[in-house]
């Protein structure tokens, strides 16, 4: 019978399913026995704690959903209805809140790992670039998030970002408008953002299945930063990793259940409990933490047209670094001055938001300035610099054998031999 | 090494949250003392006999013009209050509803009522306050950084103003409140309200006894969720001990 699969399944119920549709084989070949390298560090539990995150987003956001009234005249008081009435709402909110912020913590960490371990480079580019599309899906999905409760951050939070795009020369004010669904932030923006919030989580499981399809045909990366050579370097990804994604997940679960049960507040904004209003605007508008990088960049360019350039570009810079970093060597453990030069832009991405999050005044005018034009350079200067300029240290021979052989098979320089390989 | 890495890393994570959030808190002009509330820390509780007398400060001086719409009369359940005490407290306020007859009228306020307004709508409310508008108290806690301390900070913070300062017409001045102008008389003094338990009412202990009040009104889940929060972190705890034991256990054949 043409097409059929063989399948190997000996209950014959399982047999029967597999041999028409091979879901049981694939998840086996996908999740049971997929080769995996065995050096992963802890690093690596992050993309599976961010499905995780993904699915934990979607579940609770269903049910807030059937609870949640997209008006501007009924939203903030639907919000509280569902803290106070409705059985176990503030769990379903408050997770869905912290859920957010973890999941760009989480997401964060992953990207610096995949930065640190040179997972962009060949031939895993597309698989990077489909994460940073993941990316840019989940901040549209959170800005459009923060607006619904309707308070007076996501009145004003929506009224500044949606402005932006107005700096676009010639058709600006028409995105504006359509975005709007008028002539200003109001009801038809409301039910916009809460239909397309809806829907973006589906768009983002689509580019997460893509992006998981696309790690299952180049194989994952390693704290090493070599392939893996035969079956000694790898593992079987169960038992070994699920168990070991297991105890990530239940280190990342405390961390959210402490802020979701003792702290629900603590990362959001006060200006978020006063409802709406067009006619006040408040002292200080600032984006949630995890935009607050971006929002330096953007405050960072005098010009309105340049800043929104800037921001947009410190992400799509993203996009093109598989070719701007030019260095052979992934991983930063044999990359003794791009690993210096990784902390410090780590350093300087945690100084954007923290200026991101100040009134754009005096010292931290200045220092937002310093760090949005360090970030940049670190992209397009120092990365195609380093990669010439840099001298890397002897890679090991596999992953299992931890025997140092320099880059191009010529003679090893001394000392290196003597200096034995780290265990993870 | 590989420790150093990991450590290096959740710490420049965690200064990343903690000063973005600070951030705002920072941004506030006067330094709140910080006041010793019973629901503070993860196992923190109302001070229900506190929040009572809270009760009666929001019932005699706040709520002749300030509104708590989130809340309900039934929610007075949770600092204490007997079904029977609600109910009574709820029948004090005639509530607008339409009659058998079609005709509007009003009946007797019900514990699911919601708390009533002093006034109908917000013109009528500025209409009566000089033009200022009182805020709804239901999440006012939240809704202010620094949230219990700077309710207690404002409540307490009236003095004559510093001379040379002009005020405006129908102003207080606060040293708390941003631009030391406030609409709102100081509502609150010595001897203000007549506590039944034989508190002494001064103007500290009724801005206490409010503000814990408040701090109901704007969490109520809070007793559940702190309760909740202690079981479920102990649980993790013990599941992340015997899946780190698994892991042990499973990777124990993998040579490094």
């Amino acid at each position: 019978m043409v097409g059929l699969h063989k399948s190997e399944f000996k209950n014959p119920v399982i047999n029967w399913v597999d041999t028409r549709l091979p879901l049981f084989t694939m998840m086996t070949k996908e999740y049971g026995v997929f080769p995996t390298p065995k050096n992963f560090n802890y690093f690596w539990n992050f993309g599976a704690l961010a499905m995780i995150n993904l699915m934990i987003m979607i579940v609770t956001g269903i049910f807030l959903a059937m609870n949640y009234n997209a008006s501007t005249a009924g939203a903030f008081d639907s919000v509280e209805r569902i803290v106070r009435d409705v059985n176990y709402g503030w769990l379903l909110r408050y997770v869905h809140a912290n859920g957010a912020s973890m999941f760009f913590i989480v997401v964060y960490i992953h990207m610096f790992r995949g930065l640190y371990y040179g997972s962009y480079k060949k031939p895993r580019e597309l698989l990077w670039m489909i994460g940073v599309v993941i990316l840019l899906l989940m901040m549209a999905t959170a800005f459009m998030g923060y607006v619904l409760p309707w308070g007076q951050m996501s009145y004003w939070g929506a009224t500044v970002i949606t402005n932006l795009f107005s700096a676009i020369p010639v058709v600006g004010d028409y995105i504006v408008t359509l975005l709007w669904g008028g002539f200003s932030v109001d009801n038809p923006t409301l039910n916009r953002f809460f239909s397309l919030h809806y829907l973006m989580p589906f768009v983002i499981t689509g580019v997460v299945f893509l992006h998981v399809v696309a790690l299952h045909i180049t194989g994952s990366n390693n704290p090493l930063g070599i392939e893996p050579k035969s079956s000694q370097d790898t593992l079987p990804f169960h038992p070994y990793y699920t168990i070991k994604d297991s105890v990530g997940m239940c280190v990342y679960l405390m961390v959210f259940a402490a802020l979701v049960f003792f702290a629900p507040d603590y990362l959001g904004h006060a200006d978020n409990y006063t409802p709406a209003n067009p006619l006040v605007t408040p002292a200080h508008i600032v984006p949630e933490w995890y935009f607050l990088p971006f929002y330096a960049i953007l405050r960072s360019v005098p010009s309105k047209l340049g800043g929104v350039i800037m921001m947009f570009g410190s992400i799509a810079i993203l996009f093109v670094l598989p070719w701007l970093d030019t260095s052979p060597v992934r991983s930063a453990k044999f990359r003794p001055i791009y690993r210096q030069l990784m902390y410090v832009f780590v350093v300087v991405c945690i100084t954007l938001g923290v200026a991101g999050g100040k009134p754009p005044e005096g010292i931290w005018v200045v220092i937002g300035r310093v760090c949005t034009a360090y970030y940049f350079l670190h992209f397009l200067v120092i990365l195609p610099l380093l990669g010439k300029l840099e001298k890397p240290l002897p890679l090991p021979e596999s992953i299992a054998n931890p025997v140092l052989t320099p880059i191009g098979g010529g003679p090893l320089p001394g000392g290196a031999m003597a200096k034995p390989m780290e265990k993870m | 090494m590989s420790l150093n890495r990991f450590t290096l890393f959740g710490a420049l994570l965690g200064a990343a949250i903690g000063l973005g959030s600070v951030t705002p808190v920072l941004a506030a002009e006067v330094e709140l003392p910080h006041q010793n509330w019973s629901f503070e820390g993860p196992f923190g509780t109302y001070d229900k006999a506190s929040a009572q007398r809270g009760f009666l400060v929001y019932q005699q001086v706040c709520s002749n013009c300030h509104s708590m719409k989130q809340a309900y009369y039934r929610n007075l359940a949770g600092i204490g209050l007997s079904d029977e005490q609600i109910k009574a407290i709820a029948a004090q306020v005639d509530v607008p509803t339409i009659g058998d007859d079609g005709q509007p009228t009003t009946r007797k306020g019900l514990p699911s009522d919601h708390f009533k307004a002093p006034y109908p709508n917000e013109k009528a409310a500025r209409a009566a306050q000089g033009g200022a508008l009182p805020p709804d108290q239901s999440v006012l806690i939240k809704a202010r950084e620094g949230g219990p301390d700077y309710i207690y900070a404002l409540l307490t913070g009236y003095t004559e103003p510093p001379a040379g300062v002009k005020m405006g017409e129908g102003m207080n001045y606060n040293k708390v409140m941003a631009g030391n102008q406030i609409a709102m008389a100081a509502p609150l003094s010595d001897g203000r309200v007549e506590y039944t338990d034989g508190t002494k009412p001064t103007l500290e202990q009724e801005a206490r006894d409010v503000t814990t009040f408040l701090a109901y009104i704007a969490n109520p889940e809070m007793e559940q969720r702190k309760r909740l929060g202690v079981r479920v972190m102990l649980f993790l705890a013990a599941l992340t001990c015997v899946t780190y034991a698994v892991k042990r256990q499973i990777w124990s054949d993998v040579h490094h």
